[in-house]
């Protein structure tokens, strides 16, 4: 975005008042608008899901990021944060789930039981949600500090600046 | 339970059962009684009625392989009014099937469940004897010792919706009151984890509700027995993970129960302060997540706050801010460092003010009492029959906390009051949980002035690891490490109940051992499970949004409800 921002002085003044002006590429526009305007559906399962809450209360606050309006209808998100473990159970739910999400969109999976089950090696846990949906960023720690999750929001903005995964 | 009162009671019995009685032993204090099946109805309902055992705390499905009667059903009942706790086991042959419980005690419902789910034991005339924990397709009892705790089966479909879609016929005004059909979770705002409430609609009103679990359920028990006693420690931080601490306490307390040891006083004052904070934290995070869901922002920030201080002074004691996994069998980790009791004044006071706050916000508010006053109330006799324990127990009026009725800790050496209210309702647990909170901080204050100097473990070397400085010049030392890590901690043969004042409730951990270094059968009785059963009776009549009220105050948390 920065690198596109180009103000012309020559402007002749209209009606109103002066205003500065700038272009830039549309998809860059929208992938900075995307960017800092998260809207993320909190799939907490378990412990993480309270670190996630962490996360989203005061004292971390993911409003810095433009990532604090949490939606739990896939409908109105764009990421999706898998927090806690996936059990057998829950497995066919979380695709749905994200089926319903409109493109694009993103997947964080927050600590070790969503990323790899975790030291729950046993008969009803999902041994990693990459099973059943995509994910664009894995958050290791059980649970991950708040810090790391938002280290992961800002690593799904630098994949929406960059356009990846494009968007179909 | 003293002596004699164990010996009449045992008497008693032997004279009006005498037949149906198997034999009756004694192990670390807890009374067990083995009968044949036929005679359960009559021995329950005996217990329930005349003898005062009102409350069924948990129901236990045990696979013995290797016994010529293979399984067995384990019952613990609790009377609460004389204190008094009874173990009752029903060994079973491989096709024979128990007589249900249901219809005495109202917990028994999804208890039986759970033991037909993991272990596959068959209760007779059982109302809805279908799996609980596990997928709806999973073949196989989990929980039977020839199942391998890593198989995993190939389940894809989601659980369909199951209350019955029949015609509207009896509904006066079809188009003003359609029947609808909506399912709650697992994925909701409102559910603050992973459960699940199908819910039939008449207008707004809920007609009938029928609670889905088992969207948490992660093997604890499996895990626990593949797993050393030392090894299944982290596993307990998970079960309650708003309060950790608590879990790691209840079971070390029920391992040395087992084996029979008692913990320093430092150790066991230290345990008290981490449980207390714990208790804080866990109805902070409560309160302000139920505050949320009736649209009152605000206080799930104040609250957080305070949580954030909790969790720094966790940090600063072992590094971990919220699964702890401090407590070691036999003491604590570490000792507290320096200045931490200091910090730990300095966090109580300013949560204090914090609570107050939130007091002067909330409990006059007019829009909170009236979202929550007279909304979900549970009847005190519906409240014992369904095994409530906690916060939810004492809002209907039973004046229950294992603090107060079976002091362990020294509890009994402070003062604090045990809150309770009469009304039942959801605005009554609010109210029990804001007083708890300031007892719990009088608590932490008067533990930390009595604070005792000593040491913070045991010191016995078939317990506890001896310090990392003595393994590295001591040679005795380094071989009880080794023998330790490597063989574990061997209890005696036996099996134990033990149970502490968990946030939620009774937390009770039943503990089979058969002398090796992992558990033979870990059972956890999570005060949850018993209070999230009620949820399909209480909500009928209520509306959706009394529910969403309703739910939070219930502070189900899906780790300890599915484990």
């Amino acid at each position: 975005m920065a690198t596109c921002i180009e103000v012309t002085n020559d402007y002749k003044p209209g009606l109103e008042e002066r205003l500065p002006i700038f272009t830039t590429q549309a998809k860059k526009l929208i992938a900075w608008g995307r960017k800092n305007s998260l809207w993320p559906l909190p799939f907490a399962t378990a412990c993480c899901g309270i670190e996630m809450m962490a996360v989203f209360a005061s004292h971390y606050d993911s409003a810095r990021f433009g990532a604090e309006l949490v939606r739990f209808s896939p409908r109105q998100s764009d990421l999706i944060i898998v927090a806690g473990t996936i059990v057998e159970k829950t497995a066919p739910i979380l695709r749905h789930i994200y089926n319903q999400m409109m493109e694009p969109k993103w997947v964080i999976s927050m600590g070790v039981c969503a990323s790899s089950g975790g030291f729950y090696r046993a008969y009803h846990t999902v041994q990693g949600i990459s099973s059943i949906i995509p994910v664009d960023v894995y958050v290791p720690g059980c649970p991950p500090t708040p810090e790391a999750v938002l280290e992961a929001i800002m690593r799904i903005q630098k994949l929406i600046e960059k356009g990846r995964p494009t968007p179909k | 339970m003293t002596m004699e009162a164990r010996f009449n009671l045992i008497n008693t019995l032997m004279e009006r059962f005498k037949e149906g009685i198997i034999s009756t032993t004694t192990f670390r204090g807890d009374l067990t009684v083995a009968i044949k099946p036929a005679l359960l109805p009559a021995l329950l309902s005996y217990l329930k009625t005349e003898k005062g055992f009102n409350f069924l705390m948990d129901i236990c499905g045990i696979h013995y392989p290797e016994r010529s009667e293979p399984l067995e059903v384990v019952y613990h009942l609790l009377a609460f009014e004389r204190r008094e706790r009874i173990r009752i086991k029903v060994p079973l042959q491989e096709d024979q099937a128990v007589p249900t419980a249901a219809s005495i005690y109202k917990a028994a419902n999804w208890f039986e469940r759970e033991a037909f789910d993991m272990v596959g034991i068959r209760f007779d005339g059982h109302p809805n004897l279908t799996r609980i924990l596990t997928h709806h397709e999973f073949v196989g009892h989990p929980l039977r010792k020839d199942y391998p705790s890593d198989k995993n089966q190939i389940l894809r479909k989601p659980l369909e919706f199951h209350l019955s879609k029949d015609a509207d016929a009896e509904i006066e005004d079809p188009v003003l009151h359609q029947r609808r059909f909506i399912n709650i979770g697992p994925s909701h705002p409102a559910t603050h984890g992973a459960f699940r409430l199908f819910a039939e609609l008449e207008g707004e009103v809920i007609k009938k509700a029928r609670a889905e679990i088992g969207y948490l359920h992660r093997c604890f028990e499996k895990m626990a027995e593949t797993h050393t006693y030392h090894q299944v420690i982290p596993y307990t931080d998970r079960l309650n993970y708003c309060s950790s601490p608590m879990n790691n306490a209840g079971y070390c307390r029920a391992v040395e129960k087992l084996l029979g040891i008692e913990i320093p006083k430092r150790a066991q004052y230290m345990r008290v302060i981490l449980n207390e904070l714990s208790r804080i934290i866990d109805h902070l995070v409560c309160i302000g997540a139920q505050s949320v869901d009736v649209g009152a922002l605000t206080n799930f920030w104040y609250f957080f706050q305070g949580r954030e201080l909790v969790y720094e002074l966790f940090e600063s004691y072992c590094g971990a801010r919220m699964l702890v996994n401090v407590t070691r069998i036999g003491g604590m980790v570490r000792d507290f460092p320096e200045d931490w009791l200091d910090n730990c004044l300095n966090v109580v006071g300013r949560i204090e003010k914090t609570v107050l706050e939130v007091n002067r916000i909330l409990t006059n508010n007019k829009i909170w009492v009236h979202r929550t006053k007279g909304v979900g109330v549970v009847s005190k006799a519906d409240a014992i029959d369904y095994g409530f324990t906690g916060p939810c127990l004492r809002a209907c009026g039973v004046a229950f906390d294992l603090r107060k009725t079976e002091p362990y800790y020294d509890y009994d050496q402070f003062d604090f009051d045990i809150p309770i209210s009469e009304d039942g309702d959801t605005y009554a647990r609010y109210l029990v949980r804001m007083e708890e909170m300031l007892q719990s901080i009088s608590l932490v204050r008067q533990v930390v002035k009595a604070m005792p100097k000593g040491p913070y473990a045991v010191d016995s070397p078939d317990i506890t690891l001896p310090p990392k400085q003595e393994v590295y010049t001591n040679i005795e030392a380094l071989m009880n490490h080794f023998k330790l890590v490597m063989h574990g901690i061997q209890p005696p043969k036996g099996d134990v109940y033990s149970s502490t004042e968990a946030a939620n409730g009774e937390l009770g951990f039943y503990i089979v051992s058969d002398g090796s270094k992992n558990p033979y059968r870990i059972k956890v009785r999570p005060p949850c499970f018993a209070i999230y059963q009620a949820v399909e009776e209480v909500v009928e009549g209520s509306t959706i949004s009394d529910l969403v009220a309703m739910l939070g105050s219930l502070n189900i948390i899906a780790g300890e409800l599915d484990r």
